[in-house]
C-alpha cells in the first residue's frame, strides 16, 4: 500500500456524503422514495441513483422501509487529520495573508508538508507582492465586494502608466500560477475589463450593485488549428502544454495530428509566442490571420549569424 | 465481477482519466493493453462522474473518446471527483454512520457498550440480519482513530472512544479553501472541505491550470510526506518506453512543478546510480515510504549547489556546464521586451547593452532545454551564441524549416 493511500479514501467520497444528505433529511421526517431519489440526483454521479437508492432498501442498515432511520442525529462528520494538517499547511503560503481564517484548533497539529518543498521552476519572477499591507488591504476589499455583490470605486495605474478612476462592479479574481499574479475581472459603465490587482492602488467600496448599470462580460473566443509532427515527442508535450484549453485532437495519417484550440482573442500574442516555442514540429493551417502573425515574426528573424 | 461505478484501485483509471483527457484521439481498439471489456467499464466510469466534460467522435478509425474542458471557465476541478469514487464495503458505510452517530453526544463509550448500541439501537430496527462481529467494529474504531475522526482513552483497563471535537472555524476558511483548493499541490483535500458547505464562492477564477495535476495528487502526497519526514522511497515508476514498470530506491528532496508545460517531477538522489535525477510525476505508479535518511543535509547541500545551474529538469551530460547567450532587439515603445527577459531569466541575468539592445546570458547543464523559451523571441534575435555548436545549429535549423513551412516550398501554407 502505497504511503498516501489515506488520500483516496471512502470517508470523503460521494457515496458517504450523499447518503449523509439523505439521513439527514429522513432524522427530520420520513423520506419517501422520490425524495431520496431526488437528492440522489442532485448531489451524486449520474449512475449513482441505479445503485445507492437501492442499497439503501435492502443492504446497508441505515434507512427503515417506512422512510425513517435508527440514526438520532444528523449525520455529521469531524475534520480528518488529513484535512486540519492540510489547512495548517496553508498557513505557511504567503497568499494565505490576503484570506482571513481563524487558526483556532491547528495549534497542535503539524504541517502535511513544507511548501518550500515544491519548486515553480518556470513560474515568472515579478510575482504580486502578498507581503505588502496596500495590496493585501485591496485584495480584500474586492473579496469583500464580491461576496456582498457591492460596486466599488478604483484608483489604479493602466498599462501606459496613467492613473485612472472608474466605479465597476467586481466579477471575479483570477490567478495565474503562471504570472503569479491576480486579475480583477470587473463590468464598467461602458464595458467590461481586467485589472492587475498589483496596479490598483485603492478599492473604495460603495453600495449593492444594481447590475442593470454595468455591461456583462462577453468572452471573444477563437479557434486555432495546427497540424503537430510527432517529433522529439512533440505530441506528448504539445498536448500536454495545451492541456488547459478546450481542444480536439485528430490523427490524420502516421505521426501527424491536427488539433483545434479555442482561446480568448486577449490572449492572441501569448499563444503565438507559445506555438513559436513549438519550432516546426507544428504548423498552424487556420486561421489566415494567425499564420500572417507568424510569417510576420519569421521574416522579422535574421536567418543565422552574419 | 458485476459493474460498479466505484473503485478500489486508482491507478488504473488515473491512466484512462490521462488519456482521455491529453490525447483524446484514440479508439477503444487501441487501448491495446487493456482487455476490451475495461475499456469499456472505465469509459463508463468516467462519464458518469464527468458526463459533462466528455466529448465523443467517430471517424475512420473508429469511435474516440475525449475529455475537453476549458479551465479558465470552470470554477473548481471536476477531475478531483475521481477521488471521490472509492469503493467500500456494505459494513463500512453502516460502521461509519453508527459510530458517529452513536458517540454524537459527546459520551466516551468500550467496544462492548458501542456493541450494545449498536445491536439495540440501530440493527434491532431492521428484519434481515446484518453481521457485525467485535473485531470488525474494533478495526473501523482504530481506523477513525488514525484518521482523526475519533479520540482513545482509557476506563480502567478498558479502552474507550469519543468523537474527536471540532474546534476548527471551518467558516472562517472558506475563502482560502476554495482558492487553494484549486491552487495548491494537494488541492482535493480543500474539494473534501468545500464539499462540507452548500455553497462554495463563485468568485475565484483560475488561467493557465493544468487540472490534469490532480490525477497526480496521491503520488505528490506520499512523496512530500517523506520529503518533510526525510525518508527514503521505492518508486514503481512505469517509463513511456518501459515494457514494464521499474523500481527505484530514492531519496525525494523536492517536487518540480512547470507552471508553462504542465509537467511535474520528482527530483531525488537516485541510490542505484549515485546522483540527482528527475522523474515525470505521472510515471510513478506507487510510492513505498523508506527508512529515515541519515545523510540527508548532505544530499539537500550537493541540490542547493545543483539548482544553481538547473534551466529546467534536464541535468545535461556529465554535469558540464554550458554556457548561452542570446541578444535581442528592444524597438521604441518595447519596453515590456525587457520585462519579459527579466521574469523569465530563472537563474541566468540580463543586461541593457544598449538603448536598443539587450543581452541574456546563463551557465546551464543543457543549453538545448532553452529552446522552446528562445523560439518565443523569434523576430528579436540579433545573435545566439552557445558553447555548444549544436544548440545554435539546432535553432537556426528549425527557423529554416519554419520559414519553409510558412513561406514557400510544397509544405507552405
Amino acid at each position: 500500500m502505497g504511503v498516501a493511500a489515506v488520500l483516496f479514501s471512502e470517508l470523503y467520497g460521494s457515496y458517504f456524503h450523499v447518503v449523509a444528505a439523505v439521513l439527514a433529511e429522513a432524522v427530520r421526517r420520513p423520506l419517501t422514495g422520490s425524495r431520496l431519489e431526488e437528492i440522489v440526483r442532485e448531489k451524486a454521479f449520474v449512475e449513482s441513483v441505479l445503485t445507492i437508492p437501492a442499497a439503501l432498501r435492502s443492504d446497508w442498515p441505515l434507512l427503515k422501509a417506512d422512510g425513517t432511520t435508527p440514526l438520532r442525529h444528523e449525520p455529521t462528520m469531524p475534520l480528518t487529520l488529513l484535512q486540519k494538517r492540510w489547512l495548517k499547511t496553508l498557513l505557511q503560503d504567503p497568499r494565505i495573508q490576503l484570506f482571513t481564517p481563524c487558526t483556532e484548533g491547528l495549534a497542535d497539529i503539524e504541517p502535511l508538508f513544507q511548501l518550500a518543498d515544491l519548486v515553480r521552476f518556470d513560474q515568472y519572477l515579478d510575482g504580486d507582492p502578498y507581503g505588502e499591507a496596500a495590496y493585501v488591504a485591496v485584495f480584500r476589499q474586492m473579496l469583500t465586494a464580491l461576496k456582498e455583490n457591492r460596486s466599488a470605486r478604483l484608483r489604479y495605474t493602466g498599462r501606459k502608466g496613467r492613473l485612472h478612476n472608474s466605479v465597476c462592479l467586481p466579477l471575479r479574481l483570477e490567478y495565474s500560477e503562471k504570472d503569479d499574479k491576480f486579475r480583477l475581472l470587473a463590468s464598467g459603465r461602458r464595458n467590461s475589463y481586467s485589472i492587475n490587482v498589483a496596479r490598483i492602488q485603492s478599492c473604495t467600496l460603495l453600495g449593492p450593485a444594481a447590475p442593470e448599470l454595468y455591461r456583462a462580460p462577453v468572452r471573444h473566443l477563437e479557434s486555432l488549428t495546427f497540424r503537430l509532427w510527432d517529433e522529439r515527442n512533440a505530441l506528448e508535450r504539445v498536448l500536454l502544454h495545451f492541456s488547459h484549453l478546450e481542444k480536439e485532437t485528430v490523427r490524420l495519417e502516421g505521426q501527424v495530428y491536427q488539433v483545434t484550440l479555442r482561446y480568448e482573442r486577449e490572449d492572441e500574442t501569448e499563444l503565438l509566442i507559445r506555438i513559436l516555442s513549438f519550432g516546426p514540429m507544428i504548423q498552424v493551417v487556420a486561421p489566415e490571420r494567425f499564420i500572417a502573425l507568424i510569417r510576420e515574426r519569421l521574416e522579422r528573424q535574421a536567418l543565422g549569424p552574419g | 465481477m458485476a459493474y460498479s461505478e466505484l473503485i478500489k484501485n486508482y491507478e488504473r483509471i488515473r491512466g484512462y482519466m490521462r488519456q482521455f483527457y491529453v490525447y483524446g484521439f484514440k479508439s477503444r481498439e487501441e487501448y491495446r493493453t487493456k482487455s476490451a471489456r475495461s475499456y469499456d467499464n472505465e469509459r463508463r466510469r468516467v462519464e458518469s462522474w464527468l458526463g459533462d466534460y466528455m466529448c465523443f467522435r467517430q471517424d475512420a478509425h473508429g469511435k474516440s473518446v475525449f475529455l475537453s474542458v476549458d479551465s479558465r471557465s470552470i470554477q473548481s476541478n471536476p477531475l478531483y471527483k475521481s477521488f471521490k469514487a472509492k469503493s467500500f464495503t456494505d459494513k463500512d458505510i453502516t460502521l461509519h454512520f453508527y459510530l458517529l452517530d452513536i458517540l454524537a453526544d459527546g459520551e466516551q463509550l468500550t467496544l462492548r457498550e458501542i456493541l450494545e448500541r449498536m445491536a439495540s439501537g440501530y440493527l434491532s430496527h431492521f428484519d434481515a440480519g446484518f453481521p457485525l462481529d467485535e473485531s470488525t467494529v474494533r478495526k473501523k474504531l482504530k481506523e477513525y482513530e488514525a484518521a482523526g475522526l475519533l479520540a482513545a482513552g482509557r476506563r480502567g483497563r478498558e479502552v474507550c472512544y469519543r468523537r474527536q471535537e471540532d474546534t476548527v472555524d471551518l467558516p472562517s476558511w472558506l475563502d482560502a479553501v476554495s482558492f487553494f483548493s484549486e491552487e495548491n499541490p494537494l488541492g482535493v483535500i480543500g474539494s473534501y472541505l468545500l464539499d462540507k458547505f452548500e455553497t462554495v464562492p463563485p468568485y475565484f477564477g483560475f488561467k493557465h491550470h493544468y487540472i490534469l495535476h490532480a490525477l497526480d495528487s496521491q503520488v505528490i502526497c506520499g512523496l512530500l510526506v517523506l520529503i518533510r519526514e526525510r525518508r527514503t522511497a521505492v518508486l514503481t515508476v512505469q517509463g513511456p518506453r518501459a515494457k514494464a514498470p521499474a523500481r527505484c530506491p530514492v531519496c525525494p528532496l523536492k517536487i518540480y512543478s512547470s507552471t508553462q508545460s504542465g509537467r511535474q517531477y520528482l527530483l531525488a538522489y537516485r541510490y542505484v546510480e549515485k546522483k540527482l535525477a528527475f522523474t515525470r510525476l505521472d510515471a510513478i505508479q506507487k510510492v513505498e515510504a523508506g527508512g529515515y535518511e541519515p545523510e540527508y543535509e548532505a544530499l539537500m547541500a550537493r541540490y542547493e549547489k545543483f539548482k544553481r545551474h538547473c534551466w529546467g529538469v534536464s541535468t545535461g551530460m556529465g554535469r558540464q556546464l554550458e554556457h548561452i547567450e542570446m541578444t535581442v532587439r528592444i524597438n521604441p515603445g518595447e519596453g515590456y521586451i525587457l520585462q519579459r527577459l527579466e521574469r523569465e531569466k530563472r537563474g541566468g541575468t540580463v543586461e541593457r547593452v544598449d538603448a536598443h539592445t539587450c543581452r541574456f546570458c546563463a551557465d546551464v547543464y543543457d543549453a538545448s532545454e532553452l529552446q522552446p523559451w528562445l523560439r518565443t523571441f523569434i523576430g528579436r534575435i540579433i545573435q545566439l551564441s552557445c558553447s555548444r555548436q549544436s544548440v545554435v545549429d539546432t535553432f537556426y535549423g528549425d527557423l529554416a524549416r519554419m520559414r519553409e513551412m510558412y513561406g514557400g516550398g510544397s509544405g507552405a501554407v
